[in-house]
């Protein structure tokens, strides 16, 4: 299974299923991170954690530990 | 009759200054019940009997996050006549989400698209009829910050409150959802009215847990809807809450793809340039660090400073001038230079005593020499009174030089300060008071004294909220969170502890003040707790004091004060993180990084009021109750067995109420070795305000003291509970009298703690342990190294 942790920076990717379960895996997708949506990767933050993407046509902010809960193609 | 409108919508959508816009002054700020997220109420301008609720910002209406569930609550419980949306035009799929949420509950909706301006200027179009259409309810247009479409946006709310019969219910889902939902509403939610039954039939389909309770389902209807679930969720290859979110989210993209033509699609925006630099690997660090730098040397530094000496010294002192104050000064000048500094006696008497080695002698003639009378005053305060006592008469001559220094109300325009002006109403020619003494004395001590001690902080914690609120709304805050969560993730903050803490260096009441701005509860309260334990400036002299008595003046001891502080909010971080009390849901960081705009100049200063006032309002009445207290405890007591009260008790050979106290409590602190009368009163008086431990205890106190006795005191004075300004900021931002009490406990216990461990283990290692003290001592540290590696708590079944 590959996953958001695994995509490079400055990449874009394609979500296939966000695992996990509980508050934070609502709070992934309330955001818009679903089935089928583009994200670009855009940055790291300056001390290695978090990483900023693009989803839906605005920045979000993401911790590294959890990309591990977004599966992509 | 009575009309509420709900105001709802994502964070950074516009909502507060819409409704700012349209209540006007007209705002009642509280919190919503047993929870520290705030709830304002305002009645519509010009609209009697309309009443307009903000809700917190939202993202969806999800049972997890804090504000998710007030909200929710709310619209479910109370049910507004209307819900007016406020939607960010410039990114409209996310904010569509929460809408096709709200349209599912059975209450009018308008939404207002907002920041129309800006899409107009992008050269996008947004389809509003065809959105309006789709969702089933009407759409208008909105510029928040010019102020266009506000009033027409509420006027349709006010018009969908009144008109139920627009209510419509569209269906967002896929074929097999919408058969399942239907089974669902037949099965289990018929009794309820037709408009609420959607809205309970998704959420029972995405077995959502507080609705499952609320409901009260036979076991045989939860088995039967389990089934229609599953037929879906086997369909469909995902879980239900998956399935809603996917089709809701798919429902608005191809809306959204219909609607709104973007003319620039991949063109960076603005705000990607900004940020291209702001959060850049390289510049993030430094440009953060100016940006810090900047607001605490403004707000803390220099205006902050001037405004609250201003406040403590002339409108809460004897005055201030506004006009004339350069002729006083020189004046002043002048007559020190002639009077004082030229004095020949005074400066052999300061020489002995220099040579003799008295404490406090080499800077007080240092500052003679110099000539500098702001110096030299201040050095007076501190030690003329020592040498005093050790035999070398300083007040004899400095007190008559002083007394007749040229007044400052002599030279221009001087305006009395509040103590000063009640003088002057309240004492008679011979300045006797024209009423009661003790009376005199509870204004003159308590009320003013008290009032004035709040007051103080006012101007300075306006100077910080104002930048404060133009770095939140610009949109700067949430990248310090982006840029700091590393560090401070680990010790159970959020990235934006970092602006409390460093506030809190200037003073604790702004700093925990401060925390208001983070968003998570658990990371909210933390931070409340632990900002005080960092030095504030009212802490400083204690710092000189134990440096200057019992370490010669060592560089040292100010740094070790800080690390001591850091240290101390680290520990707890990590401490209280593994308790059940903070181990809380693991808080979510997934956080949306606003376009950054330009706040209107009226946000800015309408957010920094309202901030200010409720400290005003909240710690006032706790400050002002606890100096009535103490002021009452000094001036009750004890003369030759007799209890008697006077206002002027130091005058008199008794022994007033806080010193029996400090008498009673003084064994408690001999294990930290300092169990003395006046280093207890001296710690009591500490609540009131920092400075009091320094005006209490002097350079003398020390005797008998040895260094780690003193390093201990100084330790239990910077870590226990804060003073009564910054434990009533605690009540304001906690909102619970318990959670104030954990803080304020823990904060004492803490302090207790490490002092204990400084003064048993230094005495361990000079070789006199004390084995009682040293096992304690041990038993604390082995307490604090198995919090700090103890697995975090877990909640049961996971």
């Amino acid at each position: 299974m590959k996953t958001m942790a695994q995509a490079k920076i400055g990449s874009s990717v394609k979500v296939v299923r966000v695992h996990g379960e509980g508050a934070l895996r609502r709070r992934i997708m309330d955001m818009g991170i679903t089935k089928g949506v583009e994200i670009f990767i855009r940055k790291v933050a300056p001390l290695g954690d978090p990483v900023e993407c693009k989803v839906r046509g605005y920045e979000l902010s993401l911790r590294k530990a959890d990309l591990d809960m977004i599966e992509i193609e | 009759m009575n009309i509420k409108i709900a105001l709802a919508g994502n964070p950074n959508s516009g909502k507060t200054t819409l409704f700012n816009a349209l209540t006007g002054s007209n705002q009642f700020v509280g919190n919503w019940p047993g929870v520290t997220v705030e709830k304002k109420e305002g009645g519509f301008k010009n609209h009697d009997g309309v009443t307009i609720v903000d809700l917190p910002g939202i993202y969806s209406l999800s049972p997890y996050t804090l504000e998710e569930v007030v909200a929710r609550n709310y619209l479910i419980n109370e049910k507004p006549d209307a819900i007016l949306n406020i939607v960010d035009g410039t990114n409209l799929e996310r904010n569509l989400y929460l809408t096709t949420q709200l349209t599912e509950l059975g209450i009018p909706t308008v939404v207002a698209v907002n920041m129309m301006d800006i899409v107009r200027k992008n050269g996008d179009i947004i389809n509003l009829k065809e959105l309006s259409n789709a969702i089933g309810c009407p759409f208008v247009e909105v510029s928040a910050l010019k102020g266009d479409g506000i009033l027409e946006a509420a006027e349709a709310a006010l018009q969908a409150a009144k008109d139920k019969s627009s209510l419509k219910t569209y269906n967002f889902f896929s074929g097999i959802v919408e058969h399942a939902l239907a089974h669902i509403e037949e099965a289990t939610v018929h009794g309820l009215t037709q408009e609420q039954q959607r809205w309970y039939s998704i959420k029972l389909f995405e077995r959502d847990a507080r609705v499952l309770e609320e409901l009260k389902l036979s076991d045989e209807q939860k088995a039967h809807i389990e089934e229609d679930i599953k037929s879906v969720e086997a369909a469909l290859d995902d879980d239900s809450e998956s399935i809603i979110t996917n089709e809701r989210y798919n429902y608005i993209e191809q809306l959204a793809n219909r609607c709104c033509v973007k003319k620039n699609k991949d063109k960076p925006t603005i705000s990607d340039k900004i940020d291209s630099i702001v959060t850049n690997r390289i510049l993030a660090l430094p440009i953060f660090a100016a940006v810090i730098f900047l607001v605490y040397y403004l707000s803390v530094s220099t205006v902050g400073t001037w405004a609250t000496d201003w406040a403590n010294d002339g409108l809460f002192g004897d005055g201030f001038h506004i006009a004339g104050k350069g002729e006083y000064e020189t004046a002043l000048e002048t007559y020190m230079e002639e009077n004082l500094f030229n004095n020949q006696q005074l400066g052999d008497i300061l020489a002995n005593a220099e040579k003799d080695g008295i404490v406090g002698a080499e800077v007080l003639g240092e500052s003679f020499h110099s000539g500098d009378y702001g110096e030299f005053s201040e050095n007076y305060d501190s030690y003329g009174a020592n040498l005093d006592e050790q035999g070398y008469a300083v007040s004899k001559i400095v007190s008559p030089i002083l007394d007749s220094a040229p007044q400052p109300s002599d030279y221009g325009k001087w305006i009395l300060g509040v103590p000063a002006l009640l003088d002057k109403l309240l004492l008679d020619s011979q300045g006797e008071p024209v009423i009661a003494p003790w009376m005199y004395s509870l204004i003159q001590d308590g009320i003013v004294a008290g009032v004035g001690a709040v007051l103080g902080f006012v101007p300075q914690m306006l100077m910080l909220f104002l930048f404060l609120s133009f770095l939140e709304s610009c949109g700067y805050m949430s990248r310090i969170a982006f840029v700091m969560d590393r560090i401070f993730h680990k010790f159970g903050l959020s990235g934006k502890s970092f602006i409390p803490i460093l506030v809190g260096t200037g003073c604790g009441v702004p700093g925990i003040m401060a925390s208001r701005t983070i968003e998570n509860e658990c990371d909210r309260r933390m931070t409340v707790i632990t900002t005080t334990f960092i030095p504030c400036g009212a802490k400083l002299p204690i710092i000189g004091l134990v440096a200057g008595a019992l370490f010669g003046g060592a560089w040292w001891v100010a740094p070790s004060a800080y690390f001591l502080g850091i240290a101390a909010i680290v520990i707890s971080g990590i401490m209280l993180k593994k308790t059940k009390a903070f181990s809380g849901e693991n808080s979510p960081f997934v956080m949306e990084l606003p376009a950054y705009h330009m706040p209107t100049l009226n946000s800015l200063v309408h957010a920094t009021w309202e901030r200010g006032w409720s400290f005003i309002k909240k710690a006032g009445t706790i400050i002002l109750l606890s100096t009535i207290v103490i002021w009452f405890a000094n001036s009750v007591g004890t003369v030759d067995g007799k209890w008697i009260f006077s206002a002027d008790m130091d005058s008199l050979s008794g022994e007033s109420l806080v010193q029996k106290i400090g008498n009673a409590f003084a064994w408690l602190f001999a294990p930290l070795g300092f169990g003395t009368t006046t280093a207890t009163v001296a710690t009591l008086m500490g609540l009131v305000a920092k400075e009091e431990v320094v005006a209490v205890f002097g350079i003398l106190d020390f005797g008998g003291m040895n260094a780690l006795a003193g390093y201990s005191f100084m330790a239990f004075n910077l870590l226990c509970a804060p003073c009564f300004a910054a434990m009533g900021a605690i009540r304001r931002e906690m909102n619970s009298a318990r959670w104030t009490a954990f803080a304020i406990t823990y904060q004492c216990v803490f302090a207790y703690s490490v002092s204990l461990m400084i003064y048993q283990f230094g005495n361990f290692f000079a070789g006199n342990a004390n084995i009682v003290g040293i096992i304690a001592a041990f038993l604390v540290l082995i307490f604090f190294v198995f919090m700090l590696f103890k697995k975090p708590y877990m909640k049961k079944g996971k």
